[in-house]
């Protein structure tokens, strides 16, 4: 195939038939915008619109082959690719870093097959997707953060049958759920997941936010950007719109705590308050703690040696 | 209180050829307040049969059975659960109990059923326990490893401890001994005083004499005798 | 009074064979009955009819619901049976490894049905958990125990604990004694009297064991290829059983 069409700005498009639109060939490859043909994305917006109307409710979406193994982030490139258009911003974090080999992998993938604009700063990111991580940064009203999500179904390590979790969620039957953070309580003296801890959208559906940090949950409660899940495997996409109500779920009297690292802060910019990785330095037991987040780190570094300066 | 009339029974024996056994034809009597009637006759002559159609246990095939009103033939069986749970007192010759539950609950439990507090009925049953001289020790033990006196005492007491309306007793006295006996006799005679109407089956005549105002023949209503 | 339960012109066929046919009866409140019967007689799929775990293909299984009063549950949502099934009705399956989540500890299998209905105080959740095992004869110390670790009989009490916490109205039994030595049988029996005694219960129960109907039920049904051939008063079936099967029923009983 050659190269004919070269790709620009909307404006400056020629006119196209509308099921065409955006299906020209990019300067960069003989790839499709994005990488997926338009009818899967067509597919791919629907479902997420689906999603976006039934906050929590696990959209059913015919997956596709990707060209990446599972486990590494095909339902949200799925979603992010259905999302993309050429003014986008993207951002790619991975675990909250940016240079991550998932993360730039990613990255460079979407940089090849739609040629976006691709940055580290949160702030600066029209989508940003990630993998078990939400960003420091509060997100603001017109961001898309796309999660990674390897198991879409809170119920399944309490009740195998597909089946009779959907009926569980049709019928609001969450009895089971609230039974495994009571066995934590009664094993551990506390509700011992610390992340992908399950969450109540709206007062309805009960969904797994992704296995990020429990520390992330509150995040996720009546954030201003649209917050948008993809598994691949398994064939599901799930959403919050903007200022979705979203609880982590608890007991009267053991209520949910988002907990990191006690204690400490980073090594690096000294943030206290943020969420924070251990790194082990040596084989003497040396180790430290820096944050999760290297946007928000760099950011405070930067900030601190131009008051410096 | 107990209004029998023309009452028959038979048992059909589908299993064994469809033999057809009549045993009792034409029964007629009658059993008023404060009044203490005893069944007669020889063995076979249908005196248990009758008292087991009365509680409800036999099906009655002919005639009428009313106690307290209630009509027995072709009764729903929540009606005659009710009579038994508040009217009708029955004392067989047989105590039949799970393992394990303790006499002074089996006395108490006509009373639990019918929803008196725990804590009283428990107070009734030691009450009519040691008055029927079942050593203490033994409340809290099961009656099924009890003598067959001392069962039979459980058993009385268990009949004793409500004030039915309606009594039937089953030998109430066989295999006590004198003292207990006389302690028996006294009951069935205070049932009597506060208006019982009690219908027995008395083979120890010196108890039968003691307690009873009128004698019926369950000898007359064999089928035979009725048809001749 | 209303009638707790009201089984009409119920049956069930699985293809060709008859599972329960044309089965009619009234529970009252606080009446046990008892259904006998031999294995493939149809006394369990009636059960399952009754429960909602089966659809009847005839018939109606009208229950006083506490709110609306009686309804049919074969024509109600799938969601208003399982609140059901929840609340005001139990089921004690006759095999405790069906009626219990066997990876869950005895507290949470408990506390289940109270979560279920929107328990959300750790403390109150554990208390009545607590107090429920030592109404069916559990150690509290083995409180947070998975039932793997239990004996058939304390399995089976468990499940009656799950299932009795919620204060049900009806109870469904399947063969609740059935594979228990004799003795831990008698246990068992002796705390249902109690429990159904306390609570004010009314209960289906399913056995082919006639000690059992004696010792629970007021009342009894007997079945045979999928048709009810006797009912009444449990004594009286028993004693004076007017039916051929169940004379041959009753007679084939060995005595002890």
């Amino acid at each position: 195939m050659t190269a004919a069409v070269v790709h620009g700005a909307p404006s400056r498009r020629p006119p196209t038939h509308p099921l065409r639109e955006g299906a020209q060939v990019t300067r960069m490859s003989a790839y499709n915008f994005a990488y997926l043909d338009e009818a899967t994305k067509r597919m791919l917006r629907r479902a997420i619109l689906k999603a976006l109307a039934i906050p929590g409710y696990q959209v059913p979406f015919s997956s596709r082959e990707m060209p990446m193994p599972y486990g590494w982030g095909t339902g949200g490139v799925q979603v992010t690719a259905a999302c993309l258009v050429p003014e986008d911003t993207l951002k790619v974090i991975d675990q909250g870093a940016d240079d991550t080999t998932n993360a730039v992998s990613i990255r460079k993938f979407f940089q090849r097959v739609a040629d976006v604009a691709v940055t580290d700063h949160t702030t600066q990111a029209s989508i940003i997707q990630t993998r078990h991580r939400i960003p420091e940064t509060p997100l603001l009203e017109g961001q898309i953060l796309v999660f990674q999500v390897p198991i879409p179904e809170p119920l399944r390590f309490l009740e195998p049958r597909e089946v009779e979790t959907r009926t569980m969620h049709a019928l609001e039957d969450y009895g089971l759920m609230q039974v495994r953070l009571y066995e934590d309580i009664a094993r551990h003296g506390e509700i011992a997941r610390a992340y992908a801890y399950p969450v109540r959208v709206e007062g309805r559906y009960i969904m797994d936010p992704s296995p990020i940090p429990k520390f992330d949950n509150p995040k996720l409660d009546m954030s201003p950007a649209v917050q948008l899940f993809g598994a691949g495997r398994e064939c599901r996409i799930y959403a919050l719109p903007p200022f979705t109500r979203v609880e982590s779920l608890d007991f009267d009297d053991y209520p949910f705590t988002a907990t990191k690292a006690a204690g400490q802060s980073c090594a690096i910019c000294a943030s206290a308050v943020s969420y924070l990785d251990e790194v082990v330095t040596d084989d003497a037991g040396g180790r430290m703690f820096v944050c999760s987040d290297t946007d928000y780190c760099a950011a405070r570094v930067a900030a601190k040696q131009g008051d410096a300066a | 209180m107990i209004e029998i009339s023309d009452v028959g029974k038979r048992f059909v024996l589908h299993n064994q050829g469809g033999v057809v056994l009549p045993v009792m034809a034409g029964a007629s009597l009658h059993v008023g307040r404060g009044e203490c009637v005893a069944l007669t006759g020889a063995s076979g002559a249908g005196k248990s049969t009758l008292m087991r159609m009365i509680w409800g246990n036999y099906r009655c095939d002919e005639g009428s059975i009313r106690v307290a009103g209630l009509e027995l033939c072709g009764a729903q069986a929540r009606d005659v659960l009710a009579l038994r749970r508040g009217t009708l007192g029955y004392v067989s010759q047989f105590l039949r109990v799970i393992p394990r539950v303790p006499a002074l609950q089996i006395v108490a439990e006509p009373l639990l059923a019918q929803g008196i507090e725990e804590d009283a009925a428990l107070m009734r049953a030691r009450d009519l326990l040691a008055r029927l001289n079942i050593p203490q020790r033994l409340w809290s033990i099961s009656p099924t490893t009890f003598s067959g006196g001392e069962q039979q005492r459980v058993n009385i007491a268990r009949g004793f401890i409500q004030d039915w309306p309606v009594m039937l007793l089953d030998e109430p006295t066989a295999s006590l001994d004198a003292a207990n006996r006389a302690v028996v006799l006294d009951l069935i005679l205070e049932a009597k005083a506060r208006g019982a109407a009690i219908l027995g089956i008395f083979h120890d005549t010196g108890a039968r004499d003691a307690v009873c105002d009128r004698e019926v023949d369950m000898g007359a209503f064999l089928p035979g005798r009725a048809a001749a | 009074m209303t009638p707790l339960l009201q089984v009409e012109g119920v049956s069930k066929h699985y293809g060709a064979h008859l599972g329960c046919g044309d089965v009619t009866f009234t529970l009252w409140p606080g009446e046990v009955m008892g259904i006998v019967g031999e294995s493939g007689s149809g006394k369990s799929t009636l059960l399952n009819c009754m429960a909602g775990h089966l659809a009847p293909d005839a018939g109606r299984v009208v229950f006083d619901t506490r709110m609306h009063g009686p309804r049919d549950t074969v024509t109600m949502t799938e969601a208003e049976r399982r609140w059901l099934a929840r609340t005001d009705w139990a089921f004690v399956h006759q095999n405790p490894r069906d009626g219990l989540r066997m990876n869950v500890s005895a507290g949470g299998n408990v506390g289940e049905r109270l979560m279920a209905v929107g328990a959300r105080h750790y403390g109150d959740i554990r208390a009545q958990a607590q107090d429920w095992l030592g109404r069916v004869e559990i150690d509290a110390g083995r409180m947070d125990e998975r039932p793997r670790a239990f004996s058939g009989g304390m399995q089976q009490r468990l499940q009656i604990a799950r299932n009795l916490v919620t204060g049900p109205r009806l109870v469904f039994m399947d063969e609740p004694t059935g594979g228990l030595d004799v003795s831990v049988q008698a246990r068992l029996l002796d705390l249902l009297r109690g429990l159904v005694r306390k609570l004010g219960l009314s209960a289906v129960i399913v056995t082919h064991d006639l000690a059992v109907v004696r010792l629970l039920a007021d009342r009894v049904m007997v079945m045979k290829d999928g048709r009810v051939v006797e009912q009444g008063l449990t004594d009286q079936v028993l004693d004076d059983p007017q039916h051929a099967y169940t004379q041959l029923l009753v007679s084939s009983v060995l005595q002890v």
